[in-house]
């Protein structure tokens, strides 16, 4: 990503792309191209023209039960967002429930990296098992854990003193949510971390111990900073799609006392309040947002982003 | 002798641990799944008296059933579309040397990143203009597209590792690129196409959001979009029962792929994110 695209026509001077041209060279292209097509043309139709849309429509006032009406505003609907307390809750909730997720999925996925890493039998096992919070549908997990939570058909509510419903309280609301995405998405952590470990020379880590290097300083000193890219691939994966949560709070809470994310604003905004003109604003804020995520990590963390690597 | 005896049963406690880490809330709500409407607000981590009751109940409404035939139906078809044509791209990017590779990579990796709540509103509105809002085109569609990236690059990963000395053979032997694709490479990527089919699979099976979106009626609405709008079989009943049946029901299929295809899930995810 960090290389411009050669989108100019290879007329660089190096002999080898002088040889691009012949017939050969010009029929692998024509096949790049042919093969690629559908896949970009279908990617551009549904990803590019819609978000560019969505910029046209949160530029009108536009009730859904009074589509005829629809008129152009300007920036009003980004007013009326930014200046609103209900988009600083939702966007807090969000940062909150992503930055703690993702530091607690972190020091949990590596803990899960090391134990499939290192295990002296049952790998296969733990690694079955693993996978099963990883492809479960998060609505069903979601389920589980706001029966498990609500009090009367809970277990884990029986435990707590009686006439407690943390899922009606807003701190132990967040910490549950917390707890259900934590759940769902450290088994993916902890296989992209564990791909990470597998790259670690194992006579690197010999060395080290003859040296002298405790368990941790050899964790701290060597293992972490040969997965540096492994790393910070998995958290830039994860950020992003922790600050996108729905599923989760939908289920639990229905983003009630003030537990709700930028996701579930938008989504509310939409379909409850049907106004497409305040919708499509949050739409592209969050897109913005995001986008501001992801520039962040590639330029303060250098996170190479997968694929970048291509032309070694 | 005792000494490694000691360390086997350290990690065999770790490792139920992590199992039980893994199984705890899909054992919860099997159990409740299993329990009687007399018994299911009693809180019991082991059901008492276990019944069908709730599954024979599920099957029994067109609301369960048709849900389930809208998720088998539009996972699958987004999953054929979108693996066709990664497979396709992934080749390209894999194999051949043309300029814009870079391009799309990066617009992929741009898509994966992609928040879906941003194109809820607007996809909502181009739907309902073109007609195509609560039906399965509507929903496979974001699928197709959203599971793209994905597709691309778990496959171009295990291009990657192909012998490729094969296809020199063929072209040696006269093929055109083409027909090397075809006859040689096809063959030889089945195992990686069917782990990116896997993956692809389990994302569109998953999805919510869109399924709430996109969809308003039963002719469309997939199982997991379907348990959120239950409602218990008279006024006073909480749905409960039926929404644990149901969503053990769209476990099952998980559960089947991640017991047969552990080793290969395991591949696919890490090697597309991981060496790209």
């Amino acid at each position: 990503m960090t290389q411009p695209a050669p989108t100019a026509p290879a007329r660089a001077p190096a002999p080898k792309d002088r040889r691009a041209l012949s017939e050969g060279a010009r029929q692998e292209r024509r096949l790049g191209w042919l093969l690629c097509a559908p896949a970009v043309i279908v990617m551009l139709a549904v990803t590019a023209y819609p978000i560019v849309y969505a910029v046209y429509l949160s530029l009108q006032r536009y009730d859904l039960r009074f589509p005829q009406q629809a008129h152009f505003v300007g920036f009003s609907n980004y007013g009326a967002v930014l200046s609103s307390e209900f988009w600083w809750q939702a966007l807090w909730v969000t940062v909150l429930i992503t930055a703690i997720s993702v530091t607690v999925e972190l020091v949990l996925g590596f803990a899960l990296a090391l134990v499939m890493h290192r295990a002296i039998f049952g790998r296969g096992t733990v690694r079955t098992a693993i996978l099963i919070p990883y492809g479960i549908v998060t609505v069903v997990a979601a389920y589980s854990w706001q029966y498990a939570w609500t009090p009367d058909t809970g277990y884990l509510a029986a435990l707590l003193p009686s006439g407690s419903a943390p899922l009606t309280e807003h701190w132990p609301a967040i910490g549950l949510i917390i707890l259900a995405e934590v759940w769902k998405t450290t088994p993916f952590m902890a296989l992209l971390l564990l791909a990470g470990l597998a790259l670690v020379p194992e006579e690197t880590l010999r060395a080290a111990q003859v040296d002298g290097a405790g368990a941790w300083q050899r964790f701290f000193l060597v293992t972490v900073p040969l997965m540096k890219p492994a790393i910070l691939v998995a958290l830039l994966f994860r950020t992003l799609d922790a600050f996108r949560i729905f599923d989760n709070i939908y289920i639990l809470t229905s983003g009630a006392h003030n537990t709700g994310s930028v996701s579930i604003l938008g989504y509310d905004n939409l379909f409850t309040a049907l106004n497409l003109g305040i919708g499509s604003a949050i739409s592209v804020l969050i897109f913005l947002c995001v986008a501001l995520i992801a520039f962040a990590f590639v330029k303060l963390f250098g996170a190479a982003a997968p694929g970048a690597q291509e032309g070694r | 002798m005792s000494a490694t005896g000691r360390r086997r049963s350290q990690w065999a406690v770790i490792n139920i641990l992590v199992i039980a880490y893994a199984l705890f809330p899909v054992w919860w709500i099997i159990a409740l799944s299993f329990k009687d409407p007399s018994t299911l607000t009693d809180g019991n981590f082991i059901p008492t008296e276990w019944t069908w009751e709730n599954y024979r109940g599920i099957f029994q409404t067109s609301e369960f059933t048709r849900a389930l035939i809208n998720s088998i139906g539009i996972a699958l078809i987004s999953t054929v579309i979108a693996v066709v044509l990664g497979t396709m791209a992934a080749y390209a990017v894999a194999r051949l040397r043309f300029p814009g590779k870079s391009l799309l990579i990066g617009m992929s990796l741009l898509i994966a990143m992609f928040p879906p709540i941003s194109l809820v509103s607007p996809l909502f509105n181009i739907e309902r203009i073109i007609g195509i809002f609560d039906t399965w085109t509507g929903l496979i569609i974001p699928y197709m597209t959203f599971s793209l990236p994905l597709a691309i690059y778990t496959l171009s990963a295990f291009f990657r590792e192909i012998p490729w000395d094969l296809e020199k053979a063929a072209k040696v032997d006269g093929a055109t690129p083409a027909q090397a694709f075809r006859l040689v490479i096809a063959p030889l990527a089945a195992p990686g196409v069917f782990t990116t089919a896997i993956l692809v699979f389990i994302f569109c099976w998953n999805d919510f959001l869109f399924a709430i979106s996109l969809t308003s009626t039963s002719a469309a609405r997939t199982v997991p979009a379907a348990i959120a709008f239950f409602t218990g079989s008279s006024q006073f009943a909480q749905p409960t029962g039926s929404i644990a049946a149901a969503a053990v029901v769209i476990t099952i299929p998980i559960i089947v792929f991640v017991l047969l295809f552990q080793r290969r899930i395991v591949a696919g995810l890490t090697s597309g994110a991981v060496k790209g």
